[in-house]
């Protein structure tokens, strides 16, 4: 019996509507609007693709995953109802939640290429070769909406509490982009008489948001990186080796916390 | 008096009319460069036409030109010198020059000018060779339009491409070397000119400096080298107008001074490299509109630099614009276009209200612990930069440019 | 129809369903009584999946529900509260939910007999509470399956509305399904079912018609046998 084609189905279904109900809320046009505006503002303000994109990339690569979390926390918490109502029919709960994921995570994306996409586009984007650097932009904060809307449906999975959910949620999203820099550069400088490359490559992929910084940094700052002697960090950056390894490694960060939610979507009670 | 210049005069042009034209060739006379050289009266030109030649330690001795015609080889097969010139007004043009012997005692050249003047090395391909063209104790030469393309691998074992020594008044112009030890390099050459040449892929640097004063190198590119351009202990050179680019590595610079004095660069393009400009003691230097972008650390400063003047440059998207490795600053920065810069020009004069400060906390920590570039460009950084800049406590607190420009310069 | 054994559940510390045995093999309209807290809606999401038990079993139509979900096409389920995605229209929600589910036809006809054309192009965000159940009711009934379980039916209804939903579940319970009810109308209750299991602190205290219990706890009415349980176990 072909049951998984039915399941993929049924998720695609669900996915479906999370989405086109996504779609029709107001806060899918809050986010593009904001999105659309930001682009429009930075190439009005820098007058230049190339510096446009390299603001850009400072705004959003902690923007995104904030929005990402709570928007994430801010659907699950707010679709309860759906999803009992969705649960009351003959449906696989795994295709219920990874079809609501894929919902929001996809709508969020979404208005993210094409809130950013149309001005640049507007703006000369394909006759620049800034259009590489802005592509590898827009595939990174994709990967970061994936990421962190997983890590917002985990969340809010395990803690019935909207208020504490949505406190974990922005806890989790200051620690990976901010307070785990600063440990991190801590434990760089007290352990600096020690070889550290191998360290700081480990460091920067355990955390996603600081792996897609690094992704666009070896589009953007390679020359200063290959200023660096260690030989684990001379293959890293000076090689494709890097840009797979941190692709693969977002990958992974993907699908963690994905199976996480199918595993505890099996076990919850609604 | 008269009388004797008139004679001279006539001697000379009887001379020079007596100045034949001889053909070296399979089925000419003179089979082989030496023969024809040896039999050449002073002022000849020697024709060598299209064939292979093996020959070595070929000593011209008189005042010749020898001009190669469709490119024959002259294959020097690993035995030694090829070319050695020891006589004034000697001319080689337009010959392919192959195999030049390597050992460990003496420098052999594909061409080597010795204690010489007026000499002139053009349209000439020099291909496997230890060093390219050597000049040494000679002045007033020309070197012009060649090609050298060496195979070095490890800098122990390889020559550079041209090389002076001793050597004053040379132009250098329209050449392209690669893949030798240096591509250029001048020791104790004063007063020459370095113009429109490419010197790309070489192990150490592009151009090579050392002990000479006076020298002016401009519109020459510099690309992917070791290090584009290193200046050593030699003052008033002016470099003009060049490009440096993609000079990456550890140790890599787009160009390096060290002890350098009042030199003066003007219109150069560091574009791509690890370290833009690399400076160690050097003083009393003016940077003027030179652009420098993308790279690493658009100007590294170590160590006493005093009296240096950079005005009017622009700064586009490096990693870091300045790093200084100590708290004094005694440089002035002034009407630079930084593209890092935040601030606003609220009277529309083109110069931003808030000076820029061009170092940054982040700078100094990566001095400090390299390995902690990783982390460029995070939040968190900018936070720590950001105070850093409020109140300047690792940092130089007067290294500003008061009058930061608002639009890229042009000029 | 619907067996139940030993059934346990604990939300932390709190013993919710603690061994609830029941078996209801003939069809017929069972009202699932007992004070807040007592389990009703613990055991009704237990037969229905969303609340995994810790230890016994449930078997639907002979089959255990473990790690199911195929049993849920003999079950229509008309849940508590009827909140619906906000931005879908009414028309698109009950072609969503026959999308998911399959094919029927009914909806036409259960849409007109609630008086619901006027609003299939309104906004279920815009609908009053009372509409929202009706669309709630139309969605639960057009599958026609054999079992049926509405939580709190009537919240919000206007009377006629009532008067249908009561034609609408004696028909049902004509064509020989197995209809589950909870409600806190007495009068609703004493109405339509045949069956009253009445839960008490997590077990089931009382499993019988009316007048079984009307006689056991010497009552002369439906409310008052309700109370003077209550009063029994609570006093």
């Amino acid at each position: 019996m072909p049951l998984l084609p039915f399941y993929k189905k049924i998720m695609l279904k669900i996915l479906k509507y999370s989405f086109y109900d996504l779609m029709r809320s107001r806060w899918s046009y809050v986010y593009f609007a904001f999105y659309l505006l930001l682009g429009i503002v930075l190439l009005f303000l820098n007058n230049n693709l190339s510096k446009a994109v390299i603001t850009l990339m400072n705004v959003i690569i902690v923007l995104v995953p904030l929005i990402g979390t709570i928007f994430g926390v801010m659907y699950y918490y707010n679709s309860k109802e759906f999803t009992e109502l969705l649960l009351a029919q003959p449906l696989k709960r795994s295709s219920i939640f990874l079809g609501q994921y894929l919902g929001v995570a996809i709508s969020l994306s979404l208005s993210l290429i094409l809130g950013l996409g149309i001005p640049f586009v507007f703006y000369g984007l394909f006759k620049s070769n800034a259009i590489w650097d802005f592509s590898l932009l827009l595939i990174t904060e994709s990967f970061l909406t994936f990421i962190f809307t997983a890590l917002a449906f985990n969340i809010a999975l395990s803690q019935v509490n909207k208020i504490k959910g949505f406190g974990f949620a922005i806890l989790l999203w200051l620690f990976l982009a901010i307070i785990y820099d600063g440990l991190f550069l801590m434990s760089l400088i007290l352990f600096e008489e020690y070889p550290l490359d191998k360290l700081s490559l480990v460091g920067t992929l355990l955390n996603p948001i600081d792996l897609s910084r690094t992704l666009i940094l070896l589009k953007l700052d390679i020359s200063a990186l290959l200023g660096y002697t260690g030989a684990i960090f001379k293959k890293f950056f000076g090689t494709n080796f890097g840009l797979i390894i941190s692709f693969v490694t977002l990958i992974i960060w993907v699908v963690l916390p994905v199976t996480r939610i199918i595993f505890k979507a099996k076990k919850k009670d609604f | 008096m008269k009388q004797t210049i008139l004679f001279l005069t006539a001697i000379l042009l009887a001379y020079v009319s007596y100045a034949q034209n001889t053909e070296v060739c399979q089925t000419c006379t003179w089979t082989s460069l030496k023969e024809a050289i040896a039999h050449a009266k002073d002022f000849d030109t020697i024709y060598v036409k299209k064939g292979t030649y093996k020959e070595y330690n070929i000593n011209i001795d008189k005042p010749l030109a020898i001009i190669g015609q469709d490119y024959p080889v002259i294959d020097g097969e690993l035995k030694g010198e090829i070319i050695t010139i020891t006589s004034d007004n000697v001319r080689v043009d337009g010959l392919f020059i192959i195999n030049v012997g390597s050992s460990y005692t003496e420098d052999y050249a594909a061409i080597r000018v010795r204690k010489s003047k007026h000499f002139t090395i053009q349209n000439v391909v020099l291909e496997k060779m230890f060093f390219g063209i050597y000049i040494e104790k000679s002045n007033y030469g020309r070197i012009f339009h060649n090609k050298v393309i060496g195979d070095a691998v490890e800098e122990y074992n390889s020559g550079n491409g041209i090389q002076l020594w001793y050597s004053n008044y040379i132009d250098i112009e329209h050449n392209y070397v690669e893949h030798v030890r240096d591509g250029i390099y001048l020791e104790f050459s004063n007063n020459c000119i370095i113009k429109n040449n490419v010197s790309a892929e070489n192990l150490r640097y592009g151009l090579h400096f050392m002990f000479s004063n006076d020298d002016v190198y401009q519109d020459n590119v510099f690309e992917n080298n070791g290090a584009g351009v290193a200046v050593m202990f030699s003052k008033k050179i002016k470099m003009l107008n060049n490009t440096f680019q993609k000079n990456w590595g550890t140790a890599s610079y787009g160009m390096l001074l060290k002890e350098i004095n009042d030199a003066e660069i003007r219109g150069n393009t560091f574009k791509e490299n690890t370290i833009g400009i690399n400076i160690e003691g050097s003083n009393r230097i003016e940077y003027k509109n030179n652009n420098f972008t993308n790279n690493g650390w658009a100007i590294k400063v170590r160590g006493a630099c005093y009296g240096n003047h950079f005005l009017e440059n622009n700064f586009l998207y490096n990693s870091f614009d300045i790093s200084y490795n100590s708290k004094v600053n005694d440089n002035k920065f002034d009407k630079n276009y930084w593209s890092n810069y935040t601030g606003y020009d609220l009277n529309k004069d083109g110069i931003g209200d808030v000076p820029y400060r061009p170092v940054k906390l982040f700078s100094y920590i990566v001095n400090r612990t390299p390995e902690t570039i990783i982390l460029l460009r995070s939040l968190f950084i900018d936070i720590i930069d950001f105070s850093e800049k409020v109140s300047p406590v690792f940092t130089p607190d007067n290294l500003l440019d008061h009058n930061p420009l608002t639009k890229q310069i042009v000029w | 129809m619907v067996n139940i054994q030993d059934l346990h559940k604990k939300f932390g510390k709190n013993h919710v369903l603690k061994g609830v045995d029941l078996s209801i093999v003939n069809g017929g309209i069972f009202a699932v009584l007992g004070p807040n807290g007592s389990g009703k809606t613990t055991l009704i999401k237990s037969i229905l999946g969303m609340v995994i038990p810790n230890k016994g079993t449930i078997e639907v139509l002979g089959k255990n529900i473990n790690k199911s979900s195929e049993y849920k096409y003999q079950i229509d389920y008309l849940p508590q509260i009827a909140n619906f995605p906000n931005n879908l229209k009414v028309k698109e929600l009950i072609k969503m939910i026959k999308d998911l589910r399959g094919k029927t036809d009914l909806d036409q006809s259960l849409i007109a007999l609630f008086k619901l054309e006027p609003f299939l192009d309104k906004k279920l965000g815009n609908l009053s509470g009372g509409t929202k159940q009706k669309v709630n009711i139309v969605l639960t009934f057009m599958f026609d399956s054999p079992i049926i379980i509405l939580d709190e039916p009537t919240t919000g209804l206007d009377p006629i509305s009532l008067i249908r939903l009561k034609d609408l579940i004696q028909a049902e319970k004509i064509k020989g399904k197995t209809i589950l009810i909870t409600s806190h109308i007495m009068s609703f209750v004493e109405e339509v079912s045949d069956e009253i299991v009445f839960l008490l602190e997590g077990q089931i205290y009382f499993k019988g018609s009316i007048s079984n219990l009307k006689s056991k706890t010497n009552q002369p009415d439906f409310e008052h046998a309700i109370a003077s349980i209550l009063q029994e176990n609570y006093a």
